[in-house]
């Protein structure tokens, strides 16, 4: 528990007093008996790359998908750009969710479209976001951010594993939400592919200055994408710090997680 | 040994099934009303469902018809009936095997689709993916899919109805020298528009009836890929089943108005 206390004080102030673009309070949701988040807290400054790690089953994504409000927390806070989750109502929380990118653990391409038409779903309801610009040209700059213009016009089945989750990183940047949040980005990728991800999220970064949450338990993800890491065990922020403060700590549980 | 807690709770989730199914259904209308409407999806919809079932409808339809006739020609012959073979035809067809077949293949075509897409789609995010980015996956995929079941099953029932009809003619023609005009002239003669209004009506129905149980059966699909097969699986059980009851309530609630 010693490693849960030092990060508190970073986390107070914040690295060079950027601005809080995420803050999550006391997170607590459980499924029956099983409590998977128990007391959970995390900020997110802005323009950093935050990872959080935990095991397999404890809860990650669960804690993204009550971020985006996909799933309803049992009691706690979540505060993004300056506004309280729970008090918004459906169109506020679907004005809000146009400043977040969501890429999803299995690239959740709609199969029975085409790329292009993937790309433009998220512009149906909100274009007026983007200021009235032609959907195509979005599209294509969107795709060409991952390296992939040429496959406009194919059926998600046609590519790749890795091809997939580019389109559908292109897909969550459409938008060009402030905060991205990524679930497990490398996740069923070889190790080469997963490498292509995580240039192309630190591309991503450089280009459009984004805050990024993401959620891996993959340690080379972690360590070259990272500015810090929060460890989710047990249902709490067990410990935080940078990649190299905690792949030094002796902290049992955290060593396991390097090892 | 039966187990009695092993009843009681099979009773209990049948009914907490029947709950969930009503709550979906109240659901969809309330969607259904309120804009913004997703057009170009529900016509998509309705190309599907016609485009998967045509050609099964109007096969069965056919054969139903041929085979009905062919069946009943000896008997009808043996009370020197068989002109009336054209009206008893009609009738059948239209009041009660045209609705319940056309019906029962959408629900293997049809229901099973639904519930398989839309059950993929929810194990792989997408329906996630769609809320988040803005879009109700409520309206744009189970709204859309209702509503063209809804539109698209009495036409498939009045398509597999004529082809039925047909096949029953070409059995009569041969075999009774009876000719087209007098064959389907007895047919419109014998229908009225108390036949017609109560099939269409039920047709309806079975359109909703399987709409919405595909849709609820793959909208709330869990455990993976086997959930999948799950879902098309028992889309297809509880949209039959539910077909005949709804038939059943249809031919009572239709007596009580003939008695009026
Ligand atoms: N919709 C749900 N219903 C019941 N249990 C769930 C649900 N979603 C997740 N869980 C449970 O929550 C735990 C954490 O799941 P998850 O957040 O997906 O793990 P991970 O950290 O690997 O992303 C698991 O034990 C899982 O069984
Ligand atoms: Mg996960």
């Amino acid at each position: 528990m010693k490693a849960a206390q030092t990060s508190r004080k970073t986390s107070s102030s914040g690295p060079d007093g950027r601005s809080r673009v995420l803050e999550i309070r006391d997170l607590k949701k459980q499924f029956g008996e099983n409590k998977v988040l128990n007391g959970f807290n995390m900020d997110l400054f802005q323009g950093e790359n935050l990872v959080v790690m935990g095991r397999s089953g404890s809860g990650k994504s669960v804690m993204i998908k009550c971020v985006v409000g996909l799933m309803q927390p049992d009691s706690g806070s979540i505060k993004i750009l300056g506004k309280e989750l729970t008090h918004l109502d459906r169109p506020e929380l679907d004005t809000l969710r146009t400043e977040i990118g969501f890429l999803f653990q299995g690239s959740a391409l709609y199969d029975s479209m085409t790329v292009r038409e993937n790309l433009e779903f998220p512009l149906r309801r909100h274009a007026d976001k983007v200021g009235n610009r032609d959907t195509e040209s979005l599209i294509i700059e969107a795709l060409e951010s991952v390296k992939l213009a040429h496959t406009l016009d194919l059926m998600p089945a046609e590519l790749s594993g890795g091809m997939q989750r580019r389109v559908a990183l292109a897909r969550a940047l459409i938008l060009k939400p402030k905060i991205i949040l990524y679930d497990e980005p490398t996740s069923g990728l070889d190790p080469i592919t997963a490498k292509e991800i995580i240039k192309l999220m630190q591309d991503i970064q450089d280009e459009y200055q984004t805050s990024s949450l993401i959620i891996t338990h993959d340690v080379d993800c972690a360590r070259v994408i990272s500015n810090r890491m929060i460890l989710l065990v047990d249902g709490v922020n067990y410990a935080e710090g940078t990649f190299a403060e905690l792949s030094t700590s002796q902290d049992q549980k955290v060593r396991a997680f390097f090892k | 040994m039966v187990n009695l807690g092993d009843i009681r709770d099979r009773v209990f989730s049948f009914f907490e099934e029947v709950g969930a199914l009503s709550r979906f259904t109240s659901r969809f209308f309330r969607e259904a009303f309120r804009p913004p409407f997703e057009w170009a999806e529900f016509l998509n919809q309705c190309y599907y469902v016609g485009n998967r079932s045509l050609t099964l409808v109007g096969i069965t339809g056919f054969i139903i018809g041929l085979v009905f006739t062919m069946q009943s020609r000896p008997t009808l012959l043996e009370f020197g009936a068989v002109s009336w073979m054209p009206s008893m035809v009609g009738l059948t067809i239209v009041r009660e095997v045209g609705p319940v077949v056309t019906a029962l293949i959408c629900a293997g075509r049809i229901g099973s689709g639904i519930g398989a897409e839309l059950g993929s789609m929810r194990v792989t995010e997408q329906i996630d993916a769609m809320e988040v980015s803005g879009t109700n996956p409520f309206k744009y995929l189970v709204v859309t899919r209702v509503l063209a079941c809804i539109f698209m099953l009495p036409l498939l029932v009045l398509i597999g109805d004529a082809l039925a009809l047909y096949g029953s003619y070409l059995v009569e023609h041969v075999k009774g020298d009876v000719s087209f005009q007098l064959y389907f002239n007895q047919v419109f003669d014998a229908l009225t528009f108390g036949d017609l209004l109560p099939s269409t009506i039920k047709s309806f129905f079975f359109g909703l009836a399987i709409g919405v149980v595909g849709c609820y059966k793959g909208y709330y699909c869990s455990h993976g890929t086997v959930g999948v097969g799950v879902a098309a699986n028992t889309a297809v059980v509880v949209a039959s089943l539910l077909l005949f009851i709804l038939d059943f309530m249809a031919v009572v609630v239709t007596d009580i108005f003939y008695d009026l």
